[in-house]
């Protein structure tokens, strides 16, 4: 907004972007090289080091190395838990987004509905396990319907916040401007919640990731929790470590993706950046 | 009677009393509220904190309804907010996901006016307010003054004939202050707009106002209606205008002593 500032402006966001990079690499690096040490000194043999794990990596990746079962597989584990992950809580957000809105809004929903999701909101994920089991089956849609369950609250609470929360001047503002009624749930409720909403959008996908692991040890072929479950019950450490990092990475650019779309979208917003 | 030769105000309080229950208090906010308001005409509120100032203007703008009396617009009673009577808050209440530009487009895109009619009334609005610079700024990114112009913009937008400010300038610095209550004027001046002005500032009140309203609390009541004749601008150093702030502070502060004794 100043036009006292422009100069050095480029060059010194540059510089700030170049440093908050290098601080966010300390801790990561420093733990590489404590992985890296501590194997290579022989203190475990537990697990293997960083550079063989580089090696399973691109091997499980784009095979040529060892061409055994997982050979060149990545792309294939990777795409059956992105579908269950994107599907869950795509689904998710269809339930919990309306639901969420009714019970904000409306006393009667909120009344009949709230104490039902308030009863079942402590009951963790895990313990859906066993009975998602037992009603899907083992295989994919058990997965699926755990990572919907995993996603739903966080969507379903946190639309319920925002619809609710909408500072009551902007509706009296909006009715001396004539906007009345219904109208004022389009123009006044649902962008005065776009905040909070988006907040529940970016935990649930978050834990959407979290929970397909749990969610693939339900004994599905593909996925990269069956692939993590497969590397424990055949004891090759190097495969669980390597799913485990496809995840955080893959977890982390989701989430990246998710936060620049919520950057542009709130921009408006003085208390949403990150 | 006189009230034949009169012409229909624009606002007309009459025996209006206002009450809210606060838990098991009731507590009586205003009591036998009278006040005739003509077109044209600025008004300013004063008195006490808890004098019942804002609840007066927000019967007037349909946000709340008298508990007896009657509160009426050219003769029809207020049942609800609407275009033709603006409110400017303290805290500006405007929409904080929309620019500058869509605030003032608010009130004309629900009167259902066209888009070239929106646009029109946009610029002019953007103008007439000095903010044509910020015309695409959110509003967490103007100053205080900016986004009171924005408020008032936003009202005049919607053609109220009837502008009702609960002290629009009391969170602005002086110099802000001083420089939106001159526009103001302007504005009042070049579009023969009602005015309605709560404030705390005696001097403000006689700056702007054709008549000050000195109200008196427990319970809430008019005390005095002053009109008052100096030419404008007005000078605030001049002997008239200490004059006249002598009068009235004596009055709003007359109460007080009544109440103690
Ligand atoms: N919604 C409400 N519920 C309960 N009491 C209220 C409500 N609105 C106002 N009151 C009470 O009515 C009285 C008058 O309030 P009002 O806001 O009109 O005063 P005011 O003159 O505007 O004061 P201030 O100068 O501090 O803004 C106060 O005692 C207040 O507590
Ligand atoms: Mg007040």
């Amino acid at each position: 907004m100043s036009d006292t500032t422009v100069l050095p402006t480029t060059s010194l966001r540059w510089f700030a972007r170049l440093k908050s990079t290098a601080l966010a690499l300390v801790v990561p690096g420093a733990l590489l090289l404590l992985w890296h040490v501590a194997t290579t000194r022989n203190w475990t043999r537990l697990i293997p080091s960083p550079a063989e794990t580089a090696e399973y990596m691109r091997d499980f990746a784009f095979g040529g190395i060892y061409d055994d079962a997982f050979s060149a597989t990545l792309h294939i584990h990777l795409l059956a838990s992105m579908g269950r992950v994107y599907g869950g809580f795509l689904l998710a957000a269809l339930f919990a987004l309306p639901i969420g809105m009714l019970i904000g809004r409306i006393p009667l929903a909120r009344a009949t509905l709230d104490p039902f999701f308030q009863l079942m909101r402590p009951i963790p994920v895990t313990a859906w396990l066993p009975l998602s089991m037992i009603l899907f089956g083992l295989g994919a849609k058990s997965a699926f319907s755990l990572v919907f369950l995993g996603s739903f609250y966080p969507i379903l609470l946190n639309t319920i916040f925002g619809v609710k929360n909408v500072d009551p001047k902007l509706f009296e503002a909006a009715s001396m401007l004539g906007c009345r009624g219904n109208a004022q749930f389009f123009r006044v409720v649902l962008p005065a919640a776009l905040p909070s909403i988006f907040t529940g959008l970016r935990l649930g996908l978050g834990l959407a990731w979290f929970v397909i692991v749990v969610g693939e040890m339900t004994g599905v072929p593909q996925g990269l929790g069956a692939v993590i479950m497969d590397g424990r019950t055949l004891s090759r450490t190097e495969l669980v470590i390597c799913g485990m990092i496809v995840i955080g990475v893959v977890g982390y650019i989701s989430d990246r993706l998710v936060m620049m779309l919520g950057n542009y979208l709130l921009r408006w917003s003085p208390t949403h950046h990150g | 009677m006189a009230e034949t030769n009169q012409p229909l105000p624009i606002i007309d309080i009459r025996d209006v009393s206002k009450s809210f229950t606060f838990g098991d208090q009731k507590i009586q906010a205003l009591s036998g509220a009278n006040l005739q308001i003509c077109k044209g005409e600025f008004i300013c509120l004063i008195g006490a904190s808890g004098c019942g100032k804002s609840t007066l203007l927000r019967i007037m703008a349909g946000f709340e309804q008298p508990t007896s009396g009657e509160a009426l617009m050219w003769g029809k009673p207020i049942d609800e907010p609407g275009p033709s009577r603006g409110m400017v808050f303290q805290d500006y209440a405007l929409f904080p996901w929309l620019s500058v530009r869509n605030n003032i487009a608010f009130g004309p895109k629900s009167l259902g006016r066209s888009t070239a009619e929106v646009k029109d009334i946009c610029d002019r609005f953007i103008e007439m307010v000095g903010l044509q610079k910020f015309a695409d700024a959110y509003p967490h990114q103007l100053s205080g003054g900016m986004r009171q112009r924005v408020a008032i913009a936003r009202v005049l937008a919607n053609d109220a004939e009837l502008v009702l400010m609960d002290e629009p300038f009391g969170a602005l610095d002086a110099m802000t202050r001083e420089r939106l209550q001159d526009e103001l004027l302007d504005i009042w001046q070049r579009t023969k707009l009602t005015v309605v002005f709560v404030t705390h500032a005696i001097e403000e009140a006689i700056f702007l106002a054709d008549r000050v309203v000195v109200m008196s609390p427990g319970p809430g009541r008019i005390e005095s209606d002053n009109r008052l004749t100096l030419p404008r601008p007005r000078d605030v150093a001049s002997p008239e205008f200490n004059e006249i702030r002598r009068e009235l502070s004596a009055k709003l502060h007359s109460h007080h002593g009544k109440k103690a004794a």
